[in-house]
């Protein structure tokens, strides 16, 4: 390989980049190239985002005062149904497989595009369509049930129920198409030499994530399916009117979503398992346990359902095992955090953006995790059920966890998705702010839960105000940090410097890639060594990169800089 | 050895070139047949796990409500779930047989193979009509609708069943359309285009084929029945059921008929009456006239209850209707195939979509080889 092939440099020429290689909003909208579809993907969930987090703020400014503010009882829960929902189903289910997933996927795998184009750009159709149809019914009428639709509420309550569980079902297949897509693209299309246990951590979680996709998400199609079903004909298996069992709803709804918790913390950890390696330049620590311990968490994941429906009036034995096996769940989860800390332990920890979205996604996930610990054991889940207890404990896994990794993934691959740098003083002062803020919305609503406070209520008694308002005003600092963050990325688009190729020295192939990549990412499917193995990297201050300088150009390989021909266009 | 790696790759490259149904992404059509293969089964593990909930659901309210199944089972008339069992069997051979074609790259075996297929789907969606329909008129709905006095009340309809005209209304049209297309494109010597519409007229009138072989069993099944019943009346009747009424009596067995029951009218004399049907028909029917009567006579099981053997129907219609719209999705899907197959698109390095789709065709199949018996053959 000639020294020009690897120089990190070497701009992609306007005509092969991705992002200018063909222009107008067809070529966006009819694209079949899994980066674009990505890219889409990102504007859509960050919007859904946008929108459930305003009505969280809206929650939030409600509950300043024991009193009525501003929302009736009523539009209280319609806006906590909505910002539930939406969060849920248009945001974090799709927020890192779906979004980055579909940028890194294939790029990860050197090779062109995903098994299943046509299919990736159906699934994400099917999202828009679904997430139109969900909004225009939820907020034409309001739907006040939650985002768990239980019977027998839903099934007599006025709300679009019929229109929004439709949507769900829309929803679901989108998120089946994708799962399936990236099954079958890391199973049949993994270049030469990527054994199975050389492919990078972030493949694996999104392996794991995608057999649950494949796995759970039909059974959440046929109940929702069925709930439509009965509120249309009647047919009697959720309604107890007609001597349908609620608590049947129950046990298939959490089939499906149990599981889903997985689908939505599975890729933060995978993106969380590349930022540790990368930025501490350091290989990982216990690769196998990791890429295991993603499998169990999937697996295990089915088996616990029944640990939301502790109070529902299950047998004793059945929340027993229910109990035990929940407890199970967390070996896999305490084994990844322990490989996490070791990883950094030793190494170069560079203390950049990327590096304190991750720190703070290890410390908020623990805590969420480990607050799980009393709403599995069953003596203390009876007191706890449905207060903000359980609120915090899962906006810690899933805001904590979830979108605090998905942030340090964007900031992580932002130079390679758009091919610009970002303000880095800027980027650490947004993660302090959302660290900050975020603790402060959710810590007081651990003692706020631990004292009593149920979910879901618009009223509360005088003596939680104190409380309360230290949450709503964490929330809109929140809030404001993640503004900070939008602010950042959206500058570094105008003002940004040129990304090289490999900013950060991360060693798996969407940095043998140039950035932001050419549509076709590999002219060949490059060779591949370890992906933890940083042997060879040097940074260049010239170009504010790394790259390799022993020329072991046998084991590796990058795309060539231009291809002699024009591979077929989409 | 870096170099040679590429010239390799640069070769399978340029072969790109030489193999139009070949996708840019992929290397090679052995990766791309392979990705298709495991695609189809990713699916179909997800659709298992689609009809799973509805299986959940049956054994969990049959479990619970034993009575419910033993009795709204007898109103399905296993002779037609049996000729629909060995008509889509039958399919699901010509379907492989279709596969066989591709692969070995014959153009009109993979048609006629595709045609026969459809036809099979389309008599398979002809039957369920008239079954549906006629469980329409008589009453027998989901839960919500489902009125228990349904075995008094005389709402056996005689003729055809306005239902069963109105769900021939879109393959009425299908006929008309595909014909005049048939028609059309014969006068103008089309032959592509008659090897396309050609097929599909023949799926559309096989429709209504199954329509009449669905109404033709069911008549003679009535019948035969009729005779049965009133021989066995005249031999054991008379000493064995001296309370039996008059007016209740025949209307209990004009409904009973068109319910195509065996297992009732032959164990009026052998079983205890634990059946609950039994014990409303041999007990109480004939002495008390209102539902509400009724109710207070019998002690209560599910089935006396209101929408009570409504759950068994409930069950059935979400589980052959869903799996009905999967029929008709294979019917969308092998149109497809036809159409690519008229423009000999398969050969022997490509006929990954007719494999695809037959695998899907044989999973219907094998759902319904499940719910058949499941639903139908209920002792």
């Amino acid at each position: 390989m000639s020294a020009a092939v690897t120089h990190p440099t070497a701009m992609t020429p306007e005509s092969d980049n991705f992002l200018t290689n063909s222009r107008g909003f067809l070529s966006w909208a009819l694209t079949l190239d899994h980066k674009r579809i990505g890219l889409m993907y990102l504007v859509g969930v960050l919007s859904a985002f946008g929108l459930a987090g305003i009505l969280a703020l809206i929650l939030r400014a409600e509950l300043m005062t024991p009193t009525q503010m501003f929302l009736s009882n009523q539009q209280y829960n319609q806006v906590f149904t909505l910002h539930g929902a939406i969060m849920v189903f248009l945001f974090i289910i799709p927020s890192v497989p779906a979004a980055l997933g579909n940028f890194l996927v294939p790029i990860m795998l050197g090779a062109k595009d995903v098994a299943f184009p046509r299919l990736n750009l159906c699934s994400f159709y099917l999202w828009l369509v679904g997430a139109v149809f969900f909004l225009t019914a939820m907020l034409a009428t309001g739907l006040d049930t939650g985002w768990t639709f239980y019977a027998p509420y839903s099934t007599t309550t006025q709300g679009p129920v019929v229109a929004a569980t439709l949507g769900v079902f829309i929803l679901g297949f989108s998120s089946i198409f994708t799962g399936l897509n990236f099954i079958v693209t890391i199973n049949t299309m993994r270049p030469p030499g990527m054994t199975w246990f050389k492919m990078p951590l972030f493949l694996w979680a999104t392996y794991a994530t995608s057999i649950i996709q494949v796995l759970a998400t039909p059974v959440l199609g046929i109940t929702v399916l069925l709930l439509a079903a009965e509120r249309v004909l009647h047919i009697g298996i959720f309604d107890p009117q007609y001597n349908g069992d609620p608590v049947t709803y129950q046990h298939f709804f959490w089939f499906y979503s149990h599981p889903a918790v997985y689908i939505m913390i599975l890729p933060g950890m995978g993106i969380i398992s590349e930022l540790m390696s990368v930025h501490s330049h350091k290989s990982i620590f216990g690769y196998r346990f990791i890429a295991y311990s993603s499998i169990a968490i999937a697996l295990f994941g089915f088996l616990v359902w029944g640990h939301h429906m502790f109070t529902a009036g299950m047998a004793n034995v059945t929340t027993i095992i229910f109990s035990a096996l929940t407890f199970s769940v967390s070996i896999p989860s305490a084994i990844k955090v322990f490989n996490w800390l070791a990883t950094m332990y030793q190494g170069t920890v560079k203390l950049n953006t990327v590096m304190l979205y991750a720190l703070a996604f290890l410390f908020l996930f623990t805590i969420g995790g480990l607050t799980g610990l009393w709403l599995g054991a069953l003596s203390t889940d009876r007191p706890l059920h449905d207060t903000y207890f359980v609120v915090a404990h899962f906006h810690y896994v899933m805001v904590g966890g979830t979108l605090v990794g998905f942030l340090g993934g964007i900031f992580h691959w932002w130079p390679k998705m758009t091919g610009r740098m970002f303000n880095e003083l800027w980027g650490k002062i947004s993660c302090a702010i959302v660290f900050v803020g975020f603790n402060l919305t959710f810590l007081p609503q651990f003692i706020l839960g631990s004292r009593g406070m149920p979910r879901r209520y618009a009223r509360y008694v005088p003596e939680f105000q104190e409380l309360h308002q230290l949450s709503s005003i964490g929330a809109f600092i929140l809030g404001f940090g993640l503004f900070v963050a939008l602010g950042v990325l959206l500058h570094s688009l105008f003002r940004g410097r040129r990304a090289p190729m490999n900013p950060w020295g991360g060693a798996t192939l969407e940095w043998q890639c140039a950035s932001p990549p050419p549509y076709y990412n590999f002219k060949h499917p490059p060779r591949v060594n370890e992906p933890y193995d940083y042997t060879g990297l040097r940074y260049r201050d010239a170009e504010h990169g790394w790259e390799y300088v022993h020329p072991e150009s046998d084991k590796v390989s990058a795309p060539e800089a231009t291809p002699e021909t024009k591979p077929a266009s989409n | 050895m870096a170099h040679e790696l590429t010239h390799d790759d640069a070769h399978g490259h340029d072969e790109h070139g030489h193999l139009p149904f070949l996708a840019h992404h992929f290397e090679d059509p052995e990766q791309q047949f392979d990705a298709g293969k495991f695609g189809m089964w990713m699916f179909l593990v997800t659709e298992v796990l689609f009809f799973s909930g509805m299986f959940c659901a049956y054994a969990l309210y049959r479990s619970l409500h034993p009575e419910v199944w033993t009795f709204a089972s007898q109103f399905l008339n296993e002779i037609l779930g049996a000729f629909n069992t060995i008509v889509l069997l039958f399919s699901s051979l010509t379907m492989a047989w279709a596969v066989r074609c591709a692969q070995k790259h014959q153009r009109t075996g993979l048609i006629v193979c595709l045609t026969l297929t459809l036809a099979c789907a389309a008599i398979f969606l002809g039957v369920k009509a008239v079954e549906y329909t006629h469980k329409w008129d008589i009453g027998l709905l989901p839960a919500g609708s489902y009125v228990p006095q349904f075995i008094m009340a005389n709402q056996h309809h005689e003729g055809i069943s306005p239902w069963l005209i109105r769900l021939s209304i879109l393959p009425a049209l299908c006929v008309i359309g595909f014909g005049g297309w048939y028609g059309w494109s014969v006068m103008n010597k089309r032959k592509y285009a008659a090897q396309i519409a050609g097929p599909l007229l023949i799926t559309s009138l096989c429709y209504f084929l199954g329509v009449g072989i669905g109404i033709a069993f069911q008549n003679a099944e009535a019948s035969n029945h009729a005779v049965e019943h009133h021989a066995e009346e005249h031999a054991e009747g008379e000493h064995q059921h001296e309370e039996e009424g008059h007016g209740e009596d025949a209307g209990y067995h004009q409904e009973n008929e068109a319910g195509s029951d065996h297992a009732l009218a032959a164990s009026t004399e052998e079983h205890a009456p634990s059946v609950a049907g039994e014990l409303l028909v041999e007990e109480n029917v004939s002495l008390v006239s209102t539902p509400a009567d009724r109710l207070k006579a019998v002690p209560i099981t599910m089935v006396d209850q209101p929408g009570g053997a409504g759950l068994f129907f409930s069950i059935y219609y979400m589980m052959t209707g869903i799996h009905a719209l999967h029929i008709i999705g294979g019917i969308i899907a092998l149109t497809w195939l036809l159409v690519r197959a008229v423009r000999d698109d398969f050969n022997e390095l490509y006929f990954g979509p007719v494999d695809y789709v037959g695998l899907y065709w044989h999973l219907v199949d094998l759902i319904w080889i499940y719910l058949f018996p499941l639903l139908y053959l209920i002792t």
